[in-house]
């Protein structure tokens, strides 16, 4: 018989909400609603990594995901205007996705429900030491090669991010713009939405030197 | 108050927890209460005005000498604002999306206060296992760059909740200003962690423990003034109050406020600026160690003189966010980006580079 | 304590709804939280097998995770970046109306 005290309370309540808003993301009509559905899922998640004993790993979720990925996601909604988007009609096709996430849930859980090893599994065992000096020593000596190669991933994709989100020039192709071509871009480089576009778009890459 | 020693290390710490966060609440909202009065007095000054004067319960005039003074000094001000705000009408306009319009104001002023959480504002007060911070966390600068970027929502929401061209434009100017911003603040810290070794920001303060000759804001001149100035960005304060700026976007996020509601913003902007001096404080300026240096304290009296420096170079900072406030013209938007983005950000990263230089030639 | 095999579960049905989402939804912002969604249950698996694996200060589910969220980040960029430029040409961003090739 299992102890109420057995029972992982702050877990489960945890788990409940991250999924309950998980959800909720996917499936509200209003796209605003869905963007920050999935800012409280960010949070459950790096909610339920501290409840892991994994501080640095937690804060850095609430950092880059909850601070930088999330507010983007948030911010393009707003700025492409799509805020109330209506449902399209159930097709064949998203009743044949539902059917392969359903298969695939049940392929996942099944095994883990009924596998008897991980009940044989111990306990958690004391906190492990993840001191921040020694995951910066690791990074700095172990993974010092992956680390480089990222900086590179994220300087690429923060250019690459900047050079597509940038408004086409206009202009290039044609020798003698009209006045509305120059008042429009010059709007653009003054707008407040266009600035903020571009340094936007190219944030999150950057948010972790 | 001999019974709180016989009680369960675990219930002892609860105690003393709960008693901080009330103390450091307590002071952080009579704090904001009389910033805004320094503020109204300070740009008065600037303006050769005389500021508030008027505002008095009926009984200070009964006081000889005193309760005029006081009056004259504003020292009730404060609180006749608080009752002009809880007393107005809560109006909510018929337009605006009211669940994001309600929880908007709440969502931009508790990250504020939550990023006081970690800064230790004394040493001890005798005990030296009780700490004078609420939660000496080991990844406390990470906490609060999480943290503080969770403000961003409060006045995303605003924006897009008042359902109004106005707000929208502030919230959406704001979010991308505090991004930005962060990104210059974060990196111009990387240099101060290098110096020191460690994120808890008590080993922070440990290290320039020595005296003033030790603080960091001498060893990082550099990463002291993009922290300053992106500190002055995050709160969205003048010369960088791009969101609310009046001349342009009547109040920015906010002009679809009133009453409490506004009141919370207001409590927001000015709670935000307390973190961030509070963190400047640490990080910079020693914390709570006096000019000459000092150990943690041993003595009641010893540990409350560390807090009481903590909060005068605090007010050091705050009289500067006001002093400039009504000193410099606002930015251009564009000139803001440039600034954050062609400026501060290579300007950090080469501190970083120099930092790292510097310490990999004298470690050995 | 929580035993190992509930963290599994959630991360489970979390990458699920991740994988519902992603297939059914027609909009290309809800595809991209849906792989967001996806990618974070498998960093949840980690987190969690660090936590309970008997060489967890060898910190290797920790250093993955942290190299995860970096190319996470990278991720959202660029995506979002596409997503607006597409808006910007079709004025939608219904993937159903982005067809053609020719922009």
């Amino acid at each position: 018989m299992r102890m109420l005290s057995d029972i992982p309370i702050a877990f489960l309540m945890i788990a409940a909400v991250t999924l309950v808003s998980a959800v909720c993301a996917m499936s509200l009509r209003n796209l605003v609603h869905c963007g920050l559905c999935l800012v409280l899922t960010f949070v459950g998640l790096a909610a339920t990594y501290l409840h892991l004993s994994a501080e640095f790993v937690g804060f850095a979720q609430v950092l880059v995901y909850v601070g930088a990925v999330a507010i983007l996601i948030v911010f393009t909604i707003l700025l492409t205007r799509n805020a109330e988007v209506t449902l399209s009609p159930v097709s064949q096709s998203s009743l044949v996705g539902l059917g392969i996430a359903i298969a695939v849930c049940g392929s996942l859980v099944l095994p883990l429900v009924t596998s008897p090893s991980l009940r044989r599994l111990p306990a958690q065992s004391l906190a492990p030491d993840a001191q921040v000096q020694r995951i910066g020593e690791k990074l700095m000596a172990q993974y010092v090669i992956p680390l480089e190669a990222l900086a590179l991933v994220l300087t690429a994709a923060m250019i690459g991010a900047v050079v597509i989100a940038m408004r086409d020039d206009p202009e290039r192709n044609d020798p003698s713009p009209s006045p509305q071509n120059q008042k429009d871009t010059g709007s653009v480089s003054n707008s407040p939405a266009g600035t903020a576009l571009n340094s936007s778009s190219s944030t999150s890459s950057s948010q972790r030197p | 108050m001999d019974f709180i020693r016989y009680l369960d290390p675990t219930v002892q710490f609860m105690l003393f927890s709960a008693v901080k966060i009330v103390l450091v609440f307590a002071v952080a909202m009579t704090g904001v209460a009389y910033a805004v009065l320094v503020e109204r007095k300070v740009s008065a000054w600037i303006q050769d005005r005389v500021g508030p004067n008027r505002a008095a319960p009926f009984f200070v005039h009964y006081l000889p000498v005193v309760g005029p003074f006081l009056t004259k000094l504003g020292i009730f001000q404060p609180m006749a604002d608080g009752l002009k705000f809880i007393l107005k009408e809560d109006f909510t306009p018929s337009y605006v999306r009211k669940i994001y319009f309600w929880i908007a104001p709440a969502i931009s002023c508790v990250p504020a206060l939550m990023t006081l959480a970690v800064i230790p504002f004394g040493s001890t007060l005798g005990n030296a296992n009780n700490p004078m911070v609420i939660a000496d966390l080991n990844v406390g600068i990470l906490y609060t760059f999480g943290i503080v970027s969770l403000g961003v929502y409060g006045i995303v929401l605003a924006g897009y909740a008042s359902n109004s061209k106005y707000p929208f434009l502030g919230g959406i100017r704001s979010s991308a200003q505090m991004i930005s911003y962060e990104i210059a603040m974060g990196m111009s810290v990387v240099s101060v962690f290098l110096v020191v070794g460690d994120l808890n920001l008590s080993k922070v303060v440990a290290y320039q423990s020595g005296g003033i000759h030790e603080w960091l804001i001498f060893k990082q001149p550099l990463a002291f003034f993009i922290f300053l100035v992106s500190a002055f960005a995050e709160t969205n304060r003048l010369p960088f109050d791009l969101p609310e700026s009046e001349t342009e976007l009547v109040g920015g996020y906010h002009t679809e406020y009133s009453s409490m509601k506004f009141a919370l913003f207001f409590l927001g902007e000015y709670a935000a600026m307390i973190g961030a001096s509070a963190m400047m404080v640490t990080l910079f300026l020693g914390g709570w160690t006096p000019i000459w240096g000092g150990a943690p304290a041993s003595s009641l009296l010893v540990g409350l003189s560390h807090i009481v420096w903590f909060l005068a170079k605090l007010g050091f900072f705050m009289v500067l966010f006001i002093w400039v406030r009504w000193m410099l013209p606002r930015f251009r938007y564009d000139q803001l980006m440039n600034l954050g983005w062609r400026r501060f950000i290579p300007l950090a990263l080469v501190n970083i580079i120099i930092t790292a230089g510097l310490i990999a030639l004298t470690h050995k | 304590m929580t035993p190992l095999h509930y963290y599994l579960i959630f991360a489970a049905l979390l990458f699920s709804v991740g994988l519902a989402g992603a297939l059914m939804r027609r909009n290309a912002i809800l595809v991209l939280i849906g792989i967001e969604l996806m990618l974070n249950a498998a960093n949840l698996n980690f987190i969690a097998f660090w936590r309970y694996s008997p060489t967890a200060n060898e910190l290797v589910g920790l250093m993955f995770v942290l190299f995860s969220i970096g190319i996470a980040a990278a991720e959202a960029a660029v995506g979002l970046a596409i997503i607006i430029s597409i808006y910007r040409h079709h004025r939608s961003t219904q993937l159903q109306h982005v067809d053609r090739l020719k922009g």
